[in-house]
This record gives C-alpha cells, sequence and structure tokens, in this order.
C-alpha cells in the first residue's frame, strides 16, 4: 500500500502528539487533584482490611477481579471483566508497534490478542445492550455513556478489520510510530480504516482525563476501598480539620 | 401472629425482589423544612438566602476541595448499573431516583455543569444541567430519601458511597437556608442541653432512680445507674432513647446489670448524655466536632478511665470511626482499652472471661434472629477482627437464648438493609417514606419465620428499634417483637442477690 502524503502524515503526526500531550498532562491533573484532596474522616467500607498490606489486596482484588462488582451483579461482571482485561491484552499485544525490536513476550501474547480482540468486542456489545436492554440502566444512561461504547466499540472493529477483512501495511505503521517517538515522522499508510482506527484512538486519548474514564484512577483513591481500618489505634487529622482545634483547649 | 405453613407460599417472598420502575412515585415525600431558631442553633441561616444557587456552587466547591470521597465519587462514576437495585428505598417504592446512581446523579449533574470541561461545553450530552429551583427541590426530596446505609458502597467497583454524596447534598441544603427540620431541632437540643430529647439532668437522674427501684423490685438485686459519678473507672455513652424508649430501656437495664455483675465502677453523664450524632446526619464536620467534644469534656471532668458506648447505630460510627479524629487523642485514658468500647465488646469480654453467668432458658419462650444494623455492619468493627461486628452481637445472642437462626445470607452481615428510619429519617413526616423502606428487611424477616418460626429480631440501634417497632405491625408482628440484644442479656444474666446481714 502507497505511504500518505506528506499532508496527511503531518495531520496525523500532530494528532497524535496532542493527543498524547492532552492524556499524559490531563491525566497526571487528574490524579494531582485526587491525591491532594484530603480525606478528613475514616470511611472504609467495612469488614475492612486492619493493615496497609491488606489494603494493598484489596485494592489489588478489585482492579483484577472486580471483586465488588462480583458481589452484585454477574452479568454486568463478566461483561465488564472481560471487556477489561481483554483490553489490557490488546494493549500489551500493541506494544509490539511501539518497540524494536519485539521482545519474546509480546511475540507469546500476539495469538492471545486476536482472540483477545473478539472477546473485548463481545464484552462491550454486552455493556452496551444492557444500556437499552435494563430499564434500570437505561434509565441512568446520558448521550456519553452511549457514545463512549461506540467509541470503543469503533476501535475495536476497525482494528479487527485490519486482521481479517483488510490488511493494512502494519511494517509502516511501525516505523510511522517508531518515527514519532524519535521525532523523526515517517509516511503513514493511507489506509481509511487504518486512519479511522488512529483517528477514534486519538479521540478517547483526548477524552480520557474529562470522562469517566478516570475511573481507572478513581479507584486506587476512594477512601472506602483504600482507607486502613484502624481509627481507634491512629488518629487521622487532616490538614484543614487540624486548624479548627487550634482554639481548641485540652 | 401470622405464621404460613404451605411451604409454596414460603418461597414467593423475595425480599430483594425488583420493582417495576414508577418515576416521581415519591417525589411528594419530603420532611419538615427546619425553622429560623433550629437553623440557627446549628449555625446556619434561617432561610433559602436570596443568592442561593451562587451560595449553593460555592459551598460545592468548597467541599469538592475538603473531601476526597466527593471529588473522586462525582468524577468516577462509569453508570453501569451495579448499585441500581442495591437501596432499600428503591426496592420498596420503584422510583428511580431512589437508585443510588440516580440519586448521585442530582448532584453530580450540577456538578458537571459547573466543574467540568465536558459539562461547560456540551451540557446536554453528558447530562449537565443548571442548578435550578426544581433541581434543588429534588436535592431536598432525595437526599432525605437516603439513609446514608452504605449497602450501595458494598456493591459499587469503586466503592461510591451515596452517603458521601447525600451528607454533602444536605450541608449543602442546610447553607443556603433549606435545612431539614428534624436533624437541626435536635442538633439544637444536643448543643444546648446535652441529649437529643432535651433531657434535663434533673429529669433524667429521676429516670434512673425510677430504673433502680424496678429493678430492684423485680429481681431483688440493687443493681444501681450511676450518675456524674466524679472518679468512676467507665463513662457510660449511650442513646438517649435508652432512658424511655422501649425496647431501648430494657437494654440499658441489661448494660447495668452487666457492669454490676462485673463488679465495674461506672457512670452516666448529664453533660455528655446521647450517643447519637446527627452532625453525621446532615455533613457537618463542625456540629458533628462540636458534639463528640462534648464527650470528651465528660470524660475529662469525670475523670473516667475508659469510654463504652451503648447500643446506637449511628452513634458507634461517629464513635468508632471518627470520634479520634474529632475529639483525640485520649491519651488520658487507659491505654490497655481501646477507645471508645462497644458495650457489645464489653459484654462479651466477661463471657469469654467466665465472669457472667446466664440461665439460657429465660429466653426459651423468643426464636430470634439478629439484624444488623446498617452503620454498625459497614462502616464500623468490634473487636480485633474485620467481621467482629457481625460476629460479637451473634456470639452474645447465642449465649444468652437457645433459639437462633439467622436471615438469608444476602440480607445480613455487609449485605444487610437499613431498617429503614436510619441517616435522620426517623419522623412521623416520611412514615410512608420509612414503611416502604423497611419491606426488603420485613421480608427477610418473614422468611425466617415462615422456615424457623422466629417470633423475634434483636437489633443494636436505637434508630432501627423505634423503626422496628412502628413497622412490624404491619407485617404481622407484635410491637415488641424487636428487642435490645442486652434485653436478652438482662432475661438470662444471673445476679446473686445481696446476702441478708439481719
Amino acid at each position: 500500500m502507497a505511504g500518505g502524503t506528506p499532508v496527511l502524515t503531518t495531520i496525523y503526526a500532530c494528532l497524535f502528539y496532542v493527543a498524547t500531550v492532552v492524556l499524559v498532562v490531563g491525566f497526571a491533573n487528574r490524579i494531582r487533584q485526587f491525591a491532594m484532596t484530603p480525606a478528613p474522616l475514616k470511611i472504609p467500607t467495612m469488614p475492612a482490611p486492619t493493615t496497609k498490606t491488606g489494603v494493598a489486596f484489596r485494592l489489588f482484588r478489585e482492579v483484577a477481579f472486580f471483586e465488588s462488582l462480583f458481589k452484585s451483579n454477574k452479568w454486568i461482571w463478566v461483561f465488564g471483566w472481560v471487556f477489561h482485561m481483554a483490553l489490557a491484552v490488546v494493549l500489551i499485544r500493541h506494544l509490539r508497534y511501539f518497540v524494536h525490536p519485539v521482545p519474546e513476550v509480546l511475540a507469546f501474547v500476539q495469538p492471545f490478542g486476536v482472540l483477545a480482540a473478539f472477546a473485548m468486542v463481545a464484552g462491550l456489545a454486552g455493556l452496551w445492550a444492557r444500556r437499552f436492554v435494563v430499564e434500570r440502566v437505561r434509565y441512568i444512561s446520558r448521550p456519553s455513556d452511549h457514545l463512549m461504547l461506540a467509541l470503543l466499540m469503533g476501535i475495536g472493529l476497525s482494528g479487527m478489520m485490519m486482521k481479517f477483512v483488510a490488511h493494512t501495511d502494519i511494517v509502516a505503521v511501525k516505523a510511522f510510530f517508531l518515527g514519532l517517538m524519535r521525532f523523526s515522522i515517517q509516511p503513514i499508510p493511507a489506509d481509511p480504516i487504518l486512519l479511522v482506527h488512529l483517528t477514534l484512538v486519538a479521540v478517547l486519548m483526548i477524552v480520557f482525563p474529562f470522562s469517566k474514564l478516570v475511573h481507572s484512577a478513581g479507584v486506587f483513591f476512594s477512601p472506602t476501598r483504600n482507607q486502613v481500618d484502624n481509627s481507634r489505634e491512629v488518629r487521622h487529622l487532616a490538614p484543614w480539620a487540624a486548624k479548627l482545634e487550634a482554639d481548641r483547649a485540652r | 401472629m401470622y405464621v404460613t405453613t404451605d411451604p409454596s407460599e414460603a418461597k414467593q417472598i423475595d425480599p430483594l425482589e425488583m420493582p417495576t420502575l414508577c418515576p416521581g412515585a415519591m417525589a411528594a415525600s419530603n420532611p419538615w423544612v427546619a425553622g429560623p431558631d433550629h437553623q440557627a442553633s446549628c449555625g446556619f441561616p434561617g432561610e433559602l438566602v436570596d443568592n442561593w444557587q451562587e451560595k449553593a456552587i460555592e459551598k460545592m466547591g468548597e467541599l469538592l476541595g475538603k473531601y476526597r470521597s466527593l471529588k473522586v465519587y462525582l468524577d468516577s462514576c462509569v453508570k453501569c448499573g451495579a448499585c441500581t437495585d442495591k437501596c432499600h428505598y428503591f426496592l420498596g417504592t420503584g422510583d428511580p431516583k431512589n437508585m443510588p446512581v440516580a440519586r448521585q446523579d442530582l448532584l453530580r449533574k450540577v456538578y458537571r455543569r459547573y466543574f467540568t470541561l465536558a459539562g461547560k461545553w456540551f451540557p446536554s450530552l453528558v447530562g449537565a444541567e443548571d442548578l435550578t429551583e426544581e433541581v434543588l427541590n429534588d436535592w431536598y426530596t432525595y437526599f432525605h430519601q437516603c439513609s446514608q446505609c452504605r449497602r450501595c458502597s458494598v456493591f459499587c467497583p469503586y466503592g461510591i458511597d451515596t452517603a458521601e454524596i447525600s451528607m454533602a447534598g444536605r450541608e449543602i441544603l442546610d447553607h443556603i437556608g433549606k435545612g431539614q427540620k428534624y436533624c437541626n431541632e435536635i442538633i439544637g437540643k444536643v448543643h444546648t442541653i446535652g441529649n437529643n430529647l432535651g433531657l434535663r439532668p434533673n429529669a433524667l437522674r429521676s429516670t434512673l432512680e425510677g430504673l433502680e427501684e424496678d429493678i430492684e423490685d423485680d429481681i431483688g438485686v440493687p443493681v444501681k445507674l450511676p450518675l456524674d459519678v466524679k472518679g468512676a473507672d467507665i463513662l457510660l455513652v449511650t442513646p438517649s432513647a435508652d432512658f424511655f424508649a422501649e425496647p431501648h430501656i430494657d437494654g440499658l437495664i441489661g448494660y447495668a446489670k452487666v457492669f454490676h455483675a462485673a463488679g465495674a465502677s461506672w457512670t452516666i453523664s448529664s453533660f455528655a448524655s446521647e450517643a447519637a450524632n446527627f452532625g453525621m446526619f446532615i455533613g457537618s464536620y463542625e456540629n458533628m466536632r462540636q458534639i463528640s467534644l462534648r464527650i470528651r469534656q465528660a470524660a475529662l471532668d469525670l475523670g473516667v478511665k475508659r469510654i463504652v458506648f451503648g447500643e446506637c447505630g449511628h452513634a458507634w460510627r461517629v464513635a468508632y470511626s471518627f470520634l479520634n479524629t474529632l475529639a483525640g487523642p485520649f491519651d488520658f485514658l487507659d491505654p490497655r482499652y481501646p477507645v471508645p468500647q462497644h458495650i457489645c465488646e464489653y459484654t462479651w469480654d466477661l463471657i469469654e472471661q467466665g465472669k457472667l453467668q446466664f440461665d439460657k432458658s429465660k429466653n426459651d419462650h423468643i426464636k430470634l434472629t439478629f439484624h444488623d444494623s446498617c452503620n454498625v455492619a459497614r462502616a464500623t468493627r468490634m473487636g480485633d477482627m474485620p467481621g467482629g461486628q457481625f460476629e460479637i452481637p451473634r456470639n452474645i445472642l447465642k449465649t444468652v437464648c437457645n433459639h437462633y437462626f439467622d436471615m438469608p445470607a444476602d440480607t445480613i452481615k455487609e449485605a444487610t438493609f437499613c431498617c429503614g428510619g436510619g441517616g435522620g429519617l426517623l419522623t412521623d413526616e416520611l412514615m410512608d417514606l420509612r414503611k416502604k423502606g423497611s419491606s426488603p428487611r420485613m421480608k427477610a424477616l418473614q422468611t425466617v419465620q415462615q422456615e424457623h418460626g422466629v417470633t423475634h429480631m434483636a437489633a443494636i440501634c436505637a434508630i432501627c428499634k423505634t423503626q422496628f417497632s412502628k413497622v412490624m405491625p404491619d407485617y404481622g408482628f407484635e410491637r415488641d417483637s424487636i428487642l435490645s440484644v442486652h434485653q436478652l442479656v438482662s432475661n438470662a444474666i444471673i445476679l446473686e442477690a445481696p446476702h441478708d446481714e439481719e
């Protein structure tokens, strides 16, 4: 496939530089806000771990297995968990376009990545169907909730099309991204499916820090999940609360 | 009493039964608005201020900077729907705004409009809305249909706790002059008199003396209920309902008997004669702190060594989770004991040491179950191990009662239901909401009534006890089918009569 015109290449190069900056700066800023805001009271959802190690395990179970969601609803759990785990595998597989030479581990993941693409789309489809089929979920869904699923679905399907329907020149794609990383712009293939795929990915990166996708950071900062149950043993005092005590007589 | 024998009918009761959505079903359920006096007693403006919109947004901004929970929870919800069927008020009413996520969205949509880029640029896309009078009224209505029981937070993949949202909502409402009468009137009484009921020291003293006489008449043992005894070892802080309401007072008698059996030196304080802390219900750190400081003051003035809390759910949350923060450090108390302790921890310790004797047959007329009070279950602990808040009360009950049965597993312990009256909703004008909100718990109770012939339910919360004595008759139970845990202890405990000196 022929390389894209310099204009097209420049547009996509700029798009990905901008998207990367927005994602990194925006997300870091969001994490900074979460981290800087004090949690004045001990509010872990009990029973809670009594040690920091215990809390680390709790968060690990939450992130790796979606423990609370499992307790709540098996359908949301199965769709949500499958989607997230598949997405993780797909993302790992995509690292091959950003490193050279490709380490053996990534080569090993390759076939699983293909399977994961199907699982990812299936999970998304399940989650999306719930927004129409389950009356309660339909009631709480806003246009942005549908758009977010459409975006992810579009990314997944366009990616799969390049694998199973119309192959793109992945060597050129890799050269383009390696070039971006080294500030040496290489031509991008003018393949419509690829361009759709990359555009949607860039949109996702830009939207990420300003949307509900910040739940990926929120889960680690949630006081009901990340606090240690030790309020009787250790006095917990936020800086603004400590100031209230200045005037307090013993 | 209503007992079904047909086993096929038993299967039909489902405490988690899903209601059909009825938008607006509870839109007319509003508690009385606080008058100027009650507002002033808590430090809030007397009536809705002229620039309420501006003030509300300003307050929201302040809270977003002070509470990580609020910030993270408003940002992180993905509308997955995991919480939608978890709230007892939703299960009981079918009003979609009682789904936890929808209740949060009442605040979230305003947050998005004023504090996020997406909401400023694309409001309709992300469901952002201006703070209109209609939205304000929804806040008042639906933040007073949350009992802050935290059941939703157990099931949320990010631990989003709607209690944090409804507390922030009420805090904003208070600061623009639209507080709730029930909570704010009570808080005013605590600030001026020392307890929720406005019971003055003389009245409290005569009540306790009357109780001492009743106990001695009943069992012939001079069990004391000391008040304001300087130099006592233990300060008992208990909900003021324990001084007069049924079955609460029987719990108080139970504590007194346990202290008597242990030969403990203890006292109640007339200055801090209230365990409950309604400052939490309205999300006011400052009110909660001032109420907590009364307990510190009482402990200092009386020179006690330990603080023990009576049976009260939200009180135990403030005591266990917040007291050290709000009124600590308690370095002047005996470091060998946790500060504070729950009366159940105290009693269970004595039982484990073999210091209490019981005649379990005294409770043989009772087939018992236990209602885990929401705030004890999901916001506190007892003992050294996580989950002690579930095990210790049950261990006590099984020690004093021969017939004990748990309700279905998905309705107890961390998944327990609120009684329907918690979080500042235990007021008569909300009776319709309270009755509907109690239905999941009542249905769970009916299942063990049918399966095991359960006759009574025990609880360790003043609100639960009052609420259940009101709603249980609707489900075919007697008013007195709700019991204090220490009432069962009181029934079974063996106290030695004093040696006859004549």
